[in-house]
């Protein structure tokens, strides 16, 4: 992190930071899920379960992709526009439009 | 004037065919080169009575050619005759510093350059 | 199925690839890639990741193991969306240094070494030829299972002929769209469409079978599940080392394998469309693999035992009487192999040509960047080369392992191969102390213990390597046995090897890069890299170059093309605040231009060259320490202050270069006026003589006659000067009246060589001209043109000091614009010379003899002013050269 960024975010920068956040734990959190077969030995259950098997893993995918969506909608312009902070006076509800510039 | 030697160097081939011209009409014997270069060799070989020396030349100024053969002993008293087109006063001033014995500025009448080249080549003989 | 109409088929689909290839090439050039950059065709071109491998081989890879198949598509899934961590970065670091390839990237961030370039480029060749033969032979094999199904019962013709047919058409497909243009940002945007397209019709056909399985000869939904707990894949042995280890290594993989990162990376044309791929190209694969579980357990319940379950994707429909359905999985599996083997193809070739052949070629040649000759040419021809290599190298390993069965287990143990960059690839990008030392070890280390323990074996004992290494170990050293290093046995051989070589690797890395030293251009790379997203540019570390911009224009012109260059170094000068094509060389143009040829060559390969002009100049400490500086500065005051200083280093050279002028404007004004009264009184001395001489004498006839003559010549000579000075200050003025009309462009040009012919009659003299180019109307005044085409002719005519005189004249269309080059090849005019040449009495050599008073080129000058256009002196041509740059059209 360099040093120079500004203390204050505005609001929506402030959420951006926050979906930064979320997006960098997002691999982590699937990676864990994903590694759930490594305790489950499908040859030996009494009962065969691989179709459940089957449906927990692309459940698990699906709740990924869904998550990755809303995330990169909110971050996609974060890509491009520099973080704005607050300034005196606009408050806590900046209204600057169009920094997807 | 009759018998008389003198070396011509100008570029301009009209003007050297008329100053040619002008001269043999009075009897002199006309040499005349178009360049600066082999200038002093032919000096020392010809042993003109009068030079005429145009200033602008193509390979070489007038100037430095002057100054060269006033370096020579044989050829340091040998009256020169200058002309230009710039008829600058900075040109005349420059061609007496090298050792010009007179200085005639282009156009000039037929008669000026008859009259200069008769008074170098009297005092120069 | 007739055999032919499935021939005809796939010819069709392949005419229709390449028409898709080529409107996009020509709509990308017309400047309407608009939705050629979608970041919909990004995701879909990422689908190269699926090859033939997926799409007949995962149902086959369930059958046997069950889901374990998954892994291979979930890895890449987390990596995506996890795009924040490292795609981001290295899509950002990939388009800021501009990265021609993996190889490049790597060869770049430790210090442009190109040894590390050439390390990465052969372990990346080698790992796909095997699977580009992958390719190849599932290809041959789908064809032979419609083959031997044919009722008619022909003979199924030769598998080697349709392996070879297919070899050379991806290779002419791969040549014509993949080196059109050399600089890897200018994309493909012919390749990238075609593969947009197959990735839909991949998708589309690996669905449509799956839904027909369901619902078809299924019961649907749940009828497939209940069949899926009920057939033999239930009794799949999940083994937890394999489920992580072949997540971790298709995570690695999608990051380094060569052509994951040429549509990923170098193809990217907007960062804003990895957001898009980070969910986009997971659905992708998650419906890729929908259909797989069910489609082979439908497989192995309904076909008879025995039956390859690697081609249930094409036997379930075609046992099922669905031959429409065939034909459309058939051409699935054709696009998977296709596209990725032209993409594969295309980043090898990208490396092989900026790591191996362009610096080999450079280096025979001493002195290469100063001595002629087109590099562009020649790194093109060596990227063709070597597309051919390669795909002639997977088609010999196709012919010599003779579609073994070995081929099968390629796909992971090329993964593996791909993964041994990525210690290099994360350390050089998050770690600042990660050296070339490290990372040439760890990258070596890695590569031999996969070669050893993985890729060698995989040829079967008494292969490669013999069946008593195999069981003893070299030498009879037991604790070397290649699948069982240190004496442990028993370990899966694909984790065996990836533990030790991914291990190994790593620790290597880590140990060199801790216990050498970088050099300085290796930390400049270091900070570029790891601090990319705290920089708007990335450090410069040319300093006080010893380069003249003229040198460098030429060398830039025969790497990116003439055009290119000098659009380039135009644009450079213009933000120097100077006019021209030669900017001031300072540190920040020459890592401008450094970058965009490194976009063309390869970093390694830009930085030599630039080098060699700059006098071999490197990287000093006080630069090093400079730039830790720079980093801890406020940025924002910084950011000011430079901006300041910039603008006013820009005021500073443009006054500086203006009073240079004007200096030397004053000395020709003082030259000018000794000039124009030498020029005028010279005629009027023969004049007067002449005269004077007509007045008095009683001449012969004859001599009147040519005195007169004489005087005539001269007051004509007068004439014209005055002439010439009247028309340059009318011109000066903008007084003048133009007479617009429309001429052809050829036809003036021809008049203009003839007219110059007058001009030194008695030399030999070339024009070299293009008739195709010059037909075309121009609307100007056409009188005016003339005199300009005649006056460069005529000092051309005039200057050119070559023995054997040549003029060039080239016409381009620029725009709105027409362009028309001369250049001879004489010596040129001297750089000093170059502003003044336009400049009224600025004659550069004193014979008077060359004709006019020196005002032919303000003359020009003011001509093509007038007309709208302009005319400018082309430094760095070899000789002598003008622009004449003409609109097409006059603005009213």
């Amino acid at each position: 992190m360099p040093h120079n960024q500004p203390l204050f975010l505005a609001r929506r920068s402030y959420r951006r930071r926050r979906m930064m956040d979320a997006v960098r734990l997002l691999p982590v959190f699937g990676a864990a899920l994903l590694m759930l077969p490594l305790l489950w030995q499908p040859a030996e259950t009494p009962e065969p379960d691989t179709a459940h098997g089957v449906v927990y893993l692309f459940a698990i995918w699906l709740l990924l992709i869904v998550a990755a969506l809303s995330l990169s909608r909110g971050l996609a312009p974060a890509l491009l526009a520099p973080e704005e902070p607050v300034r005196p006076g606009t408050g806590e509800d900046d209204g600057a439009e169009g920094e997807a510039g | 004037m009759r018998g008389k030697h003198i070396v011509l160097i100008e570029d301009e081939p009209n003007i050297a065919e008329a100053i040619s011209f002008i001269l043999s009409r009075e009897g002199v014997r006309v040499t005349h080169s178009a360049s600066g270069a082999g200038a002093l060799a032919l000096l020392q070989t010809a042993h003109p009575d009068v030079l005429v020396l145009d200033l602008m030349l193509p390979d070489r100024s007038g100037l430095e050619i002057l100054a060269e053969l006033r370096a020579v002993p044989a050829l340091a008293a040998l009256p020169v005759l200058m002309l230009t087109a710039r008829g600058q006063h900075r040109d005349r001033e420059a061609a007496e510093r090298a050792g010009a014995s007179a200085f005639l500025a282009k156009p000039f009448a037929n008669a000026d350059l008859l009259a200069a080249v008769r008074g170098l080549a009297r005092g120069g003989a | 199925m007739p055999f032919n109409i499935l021939v005809a088929v796939s010819l069709l689909y392949v005419v229709v690839l390449f028409g898709v290839a080529f409107v996009a090439e020509q709509r990308a050039r017309g400047g309407l890639a608009g939705w050629l950059r979608s970041p919909l065709v990004y995701t879909l071109s990422l689908s190269i990741y699926c090859t033939a491998w997926t799409f007949y081989g995962a149902v086959g890879y369930a059958a046997r193991s069950g889901l374990e198949f998954l892994t291979i598509y979930l890895g890449p899934t987390l990596v995506f969306v996890g795009w924040w961590w490292v795609l981001r970065k290295l899509v950002r670091i990939g388009r800021a240094q501009r990265v021609t390839s993996i190889a490049d990237l790597i060869s770049s961030r430790y210090g442009k070494s190109n040894f590390l370039g050439v390390v990465v480029t052969l372990m990346a060749v080698l790992a796909a030829t095997p699977y580009i033969a992958l390719q190849l032979q599932s290809v041959t094999l789908s064809f032979a299972v419609f083959a031997s199904d044919t009722p008619e019962g022909w003979a199924l013709p030769d598998q080697g002929a349709t392996a070879l047919w297919l070899a050379a058409g991806l290779t002419l497909f791969t040549i014509l769209f993949g080196t059109r243009n050399l600089d890897a940002n200018e994309r493909h945007h012919g390749i990238v469409m075609a593969i947009a397209v197959e990735a839909v019709v991949k998708l589309v056909a690996l669905l449509a079978v799956g839904i027909f399985v369901v619902w078809g000869v299924a019961g649907g939904v749940s009828d497939i599940l209940a069949r899926i707990d009920a057939s033999p894949i239930a009794d799949w042995n999940l083994k937890p080392g394999r489920w992580a280890g072949l997540t971790f290594v298709s995570a690695a993989a999608i990051l380094t394998l060569p052509r994951m990162f040429q549509v990923m990376v170098v193809e990217n044309a907007d960062e804003r469309h990895v957001a898009t791929a980070s969910w986009a190209f997971p659905l992708y694969l998650m419906l890729m693999s929908l259909f797989v579980v069910p489609i082979a357990v439908v497989g192995l319940d309904i076909m008879p035992a025995g039956s390859n379950p690697d081609l249930f994707v094409l036997t379930i429909p075609l046992s099922a009487g669905a031959g429409k359905l065939a034909l459309l999985a058939f051409l699935g599996g054709f696009s998977s192999a296709t596209s990725m083997v032209i993409v594969a193809a295309i980043a090898l070739a990208t490396m092989v040509s900026n790591h191996i052949v362009t610096p080999l070629w450079l280096a025979l040649r001493v002195g290469s960047a100063r001595a002629p000759g087109d590099v562009r040419g020649i790194v093109l021809m060596s990227r063709r080369l070597s597309i051919g290599a390669v795909l002639a190298l997977g088609y010999t390993y196709y012919h010599l392992s003779g579609g073994s069965a070995a081929l099968a287990a390629i796909g992971l143990i090329s993964f593996v191969g791909a993964a041994q960059v990525l210690p290099a690839m994360l350390g050089g990008i998050y770690w600042r102390g990660a050296t070339h030392v490290g990372a040439a070890i760890g990258l070596i280390t890695g590569f031999a213990i996969w070669l050893y323990c993985l890729f060698l074996p995989s040829f079967g004992s008494g292969g490669l390597i013999s069946a008593g290494v195999m069981a003893e170990g070299p030498f009879g050293i037991g604790w070397l046995r290649p699948q069982a290093l240190f004496g442990i046995t028993g370990l899966d051989p694909l984790l065996h090897a990836l533990f030790w070589s991914m291990l190994l690797n790593t620790s290597t890395f880590l140990i060199g890069s801790l216990a050498s030293f970088p050099g300085p251009m290796e930390r400049l790379q270091g900070v570029a890299f790891v601090n990319i997203f705290d920089q708007s540019s990335g450090p410069g570390g040319w300093t006080r170059s010893a380069a003249e911009a003229e040198d460098l224009l030429s060398m830039s012109q025969r790497i990116l093309g003439a055009e290119e260059a000098q659009r380039f170094f135009q644009a450079q000068a213009a933000a120097q605040g100077k006019l021209g094509f030669l900017p001031d060389p300072t540190p920040d143009f020459v890592a401008r231009l450094e970058r965009q040829l490194a976009g063309s060559v390869g970093a390694a390969t830009a930085h030599a060259m630039i080098a060699q002009l700059s006098g071999g100049a490197t990287v000093s400490v006080q630069d090093l320490i400079a730039v830790a500086g720079e980093a801890q500065q406020i940025k924002e005051y910084s950011a000011q202050l430079e901006a300041k200083s910039d603008e006013l280093a820009r005021t500073a050279r443009a006054l500086r270069e203006a009073n240079d002028k004007l200096t030397e404007l004053s000395v020709q004004k003082d030259a000018f006026l000794s000039q124009i009264s030498h020029e005028l009184r010279t005629p009027m001395t023969s004049i007067r003589a002449f005269s004077e001489i007509l007045m008095e004498a009683d001449l012969p006839d004859e001599m009147r006659t040519k005195y007169a003559g004489i005087i005539h010549d001269e007051t004509r000579r007068l004439t014209r000067l005055l002439d010439d000075l009247l028309d340059l200050s009318v011109l000066e003025n903008r007084r003048v009246q133009l007479n617009i009309g429309v001429a052809n462009l050829h036809d003036l040009l021809s008049k203009a060589v003839t007219a110059a012919s007058n001009t030194r009659p008695d030399r030999a003299f070339v024009v070299q001209r293009d008739a195709a180019s010059e037909h075309m109307p121009v609307f100007t005044d056409t009188d005016r043109l003339l005199q300009v085409f005649i006056n460069i002719v005529s000092n051309a005519r005039k200057y050119c000091d070559a023995e054997r005189a040549v003029l060039r004249v080239e016409v381009k269309k620029r725009g709105r614009n027409v362009e028309i080059d001369f250049i001879d090849n004489g010596s040129g005019i001297p750089k000093k010379s170059q502003a003044l040449i336009f400049e009224k009495f600025a004659r550069l050599t004193d014979t008077s003899h060359a004709g006019g008073a020196g005002l032919g080129l303000a003359i020009c000058r003011e001509i093509m002013a007038n007309l709208g256009g302009s005319i400018d002196y082309l430094p760095g041509q070899g000789g002598a050269a003008f622009r004449v740059r003409l609109p097409l059209k006059r603005a009213s």
